[in-house]
């Protein structure tokens, strides 16, 4: 690369440029200001064992597309310190936490290195390869809530200084919600300063439901870690697996036959049609519209009745395998979808008539909770949240897979970024997914459903990053092998925790009461957030 | 006097347990009932068994079966499930749908502690019952019951909504079965209440979270 010379390119896998530790914040500057990298895809910190510990940044161009994959990593196992970018990209805020908390990794600069999931009290960094389980147990006592956000300082003569500030100043009102709350959408907690009703600053906390699936995966083989992908966003079960087995099979440099693009499309999208719906039911639930719940939940079922008849299962349901799919569709697979579709769009009306156009709906989705195109970019936060700002952030559309390259379907925008945009941009999509069903339910070419596939997988050495458009957003595989049975680091680029980190940045200013509302339209779901 | 714990949503033939109930009922039964008592008992048992309140608590995907049996194909309110409350001091027992990590732990114990009593714990799902797909997972507690005492597992990944109304009707099965007067309810004295009480504020760790005076 032209700007730092000594910074090696590398052609394993997707290829990657790794950047010396010295001049990283440079290159990362340069690439954010000049060369239009405008989007933090994933970042990852992995532990490189002799080569120290470091972090993985995938970047992309908005304007023109380009993507980049970065490495840096830093050889002081005890003391690593990388530079942070949180202030060129929003989104990298959250996720260097993360990799603190995973390995320990000082980001300089950061101004909140706190623990992102595991308590403040938990010994050692989990995803280091010389973690002892046993170190940790079941903790008997309440967690200390800690307001002092640590950053790290490094000094000329190379030690570093740990500087504190408090989150909350004393007389700020500060009230607890969750992580027991009915409108968290699960287990996330929200500390919030008020003034009044209005919302000064507000801090989440993640981890009530981190379940380590990234750690447990580097001991699986790779058919083995397929199960854990259906459990992390249930809402887009499908989708996940599906991004999966599309990286794995990159990786094994397999290509699977058209049908089994094709039902891999058509499930996506079904899977997209529940997630949605049960986005619409849970939104007016927590509004207090118990009705749309009732609706959402029967059309709901409907979809599920499809899923079930062919994968078996009606939430999890673990149908994409490492080349093709578990089974095949269901005789009556293809007339069921089509019954669905011509159910399912004269019932879209009964939504908007009874919420949509609903004035109380109309008066707190409207102008509530506002985020910018610049935030969303930054912030990564893709999906319906990032269309309704007016960021074509679609994935189907950015890096066609499956299908989607054959269909000719409509990427939702909205400009205004609101609640409002957010909840219509989801109920036009669920529209523009049975356009997408439509045109390809009649045309599944006939061939094997699963390709031969020996059941010991070995992939090459290298690093893979493979995304599909999830039910909320782009949701990514960093796969990063070693030649082994299984995977030396597995990272899934949550779809929900850019939402999360948004939404200080967009309830500021707020009520109180928006807060449920700017929450329910961002649409994530807790255990995608924490993995 | 005769007990039963026949519930009017199933036929008692139609359980797959019979023997464990009957043995349970068996135990009871060997020291006798008061005829007033026992006619009071059953009347409460039967109330208490047609409304059970569950508390909305749901960590991951079980959350969403959870939510589909209470929706209109399911419809636990045939069962008398369907008043769910939001704050554990209302609510008669706690489904743990889905995981439980080190981190929610002593959250889901506080829960627990909240509620009023009597009441009850039902694991819902693999992860509540034994840590499930995650087993292995260095910060999932590998079964709910390590921290609660558990009244009915309900096995499945995630249960069907079906296994989930069984395993509420073996619930109310349960409920039955127990003795409300001088038996589940008989609650705490008040000397025992107030050692309780000074044992947890003389605990070693987390003074500071209660002032000096003992009346926080």
């Amino acid at each position: 690369m032209a700007l730092e010379p000594s910074s090696q390119w590398s052609d394993a896998g997707d290829g990657m440029l790794t950047v010396p530790v010295q001049s990283f914040r440079k290159v990362a500057e340069h690439l954010k200001n000049d060369a239009g990298f405008d989007y933090l895809r994933s970042l990852t910190g992995v532990d490189w064992g002799e080569d120290g510990l470091g972090c993985v940044y995938h970047l992309e161009n908005t304007a023109t597309g380009e993507n980049i994959a970065l490495r840096t990593s830093s050889t002081a196992r005890e003391n690593a310190a990388l530079p942070s970018v949180h202030d060129l990209w929003k989104g990298a805020d959250l996720n260097e936490r993360e990799a603190y908390d995973y390995l320990g990794i000082k980001f300089i600069g950061h101004p909140d290195l706190r623990r992102l999931y595991l308590r403040d009290d938990w010994k050692g960094y989990p995803l280091r390869k010389d973690y002892d389980p046993s170190w940790n147990g079941i903790p008997e006592d309440n967690e200390e809530t800690n307001d002092d956000a640590p950053s790290y300082e490094v000094t000329g003569d190379g030690s570093f200084i740990l500087k504190r500030h408090p989150l909350f100043e004393d007389d700020e009102y500060v009230i607890n919600i969750g992580p027991q709350h009915p409108a968290t959408h699960g287990v996330l907690r929200f500390r919030v300063s008020l003034e009044g009703e209005i919302i000064r600053k507000l801090d989440v906390h993640c981890g009530y439901i981190h379940r380590g699936i990234e750690k447990m995966c580097e001991s699986m083989t790779y058919p083995q870690t397929l199960g854990l992908t259906d459990r992390l966003d249930y809402l887009g079960a499908m989708q996940n697996r599906h991004a999966l087995c599309m990286c794995i099979e990159k990786a094994m440099g397999l290509q699977v036959s058209d049908r089994i693009q094709y039902i891999r499309t058509i499930m996506d999208e079904l899977q997209r049609i529940d997630s949605h719906l049960l986005f619409a039911s849970c939104l007016a639930q927590d509004m207090g519209a118990l009705e749309v719940f009732f609706l959402g939940f029967r059309d709901r079922e409907k979809v599920l009745d499809i899923l079930e008849q062919t994968t078996g299962g009606r939430l999890i349901q673990t149908y994409n395998t490492i080349g093709g799919v578990q089974a095949d569709i269901h005789p009556d697979f293809v007339k069921k979808t089509k019954a669905f579709i011509s159910y399912m769009r004269p019932k879209l009306e009964e939504y908007h008539e009874i919420f949509t156009g609903n004035v109380i709906a109309q008066t707190r989705l409207k102008g509530t909770g506002v985020l910018s195109r610049e935030d969303a970019i930054s912030f990564g936060a893709t999906g319906g949240t990032g269309r309704a700002s007016g960021w074509a952030c679609d994935v189907r559309k950015r890096h066609p897979y499956g299908v989607y390259d054959k269909v000719d379907f409509k990427e939702i925008t909205f400009t205004e970024g609101d609640c409002f945009a957010r909840y219509m941009v989801r109920m036009k999509e669920i529209e523009e997914s049975m356009n997408i069903i439509e045109q390809l339910i009649d045309s599944i070419p006939e061939g094997e459903y699963q390709m031969k596939v020996r059941p010991l997988i070995k992939l090459p050495e290298g690093s893979w990053y493979s995304a599909v458009e999830g039910s909320r957003g782009e949701f990514g595989v960093y796969l990063e092998s070693r030649g082994d049975k299984s995977p030396y680091r597995l990272k899934f680029r949550s779809t929900g925790l850019p939402l999360v980190s948004c939404i200080d940045t967009i309830t500021r200013g707020a009520k109180i009461a928006d807060l449920i509302a700017i929450g329910g339209t961002l649409d994530y779901v807790v255990p995608d957030i924490d993995r | 006097m005769k007990r039963n714990v026949n519930i009017k949503s199933m036929k008692y033939e139609d359980f797959n347990d019979n023997e464990y109930i009957e043995q349970m009922l068996k135990e009871l039964r060997d020291n006798g009932t008061n005829v007033i008592v026992g006619c009071l008992d059953s009347v409460i048992e039967w109330g208490r068994s047609n409304s059970l309140w569950p508390l909305t608590f749901a960590t991951s995907c079980c959350g969403i079966e959870f939510m589909a049996i209470g929706a209109a194909r399911y419809d636990f309110a045939r069962f008398g499930f369907e008043v769910a409350r939001a704050s554990p001091r209302q609510a008669d027992f706690i489904m743990v749908a889905g995981t439980i990590t080190y981190k929610m732990a002593p959250v889901l114990k506080r829960l627990y502690d909240q509620m009023a009593d009597p009441k009850y714990v039902v694991a819902t799902g693999g992860c509540a019952i034994s840590g499930g797909p995650f087993k292995k997972s260095y910060h999932v507690v590998c079964g709910v019951d390590k921290i609660l005492p558990v009244d009915v597992y309900i096995p499945g990944c995630p249960p069907r909504p079906e296994a989930m109304l069984y395993g509420l009707m073996q619930l109310q099965r349960k409920v039955k079965a127990q003795r409300f007067l001088g038996g589940i309810n008989k609650g705490i004295s008040e000397k025992e209440y107030e050692r309780l009480m000074t044992a947890d504020i003389n605990k070693e760790n987390g003074k500071d979270d209660y002032d000096e005076s003992g009346l926080a």
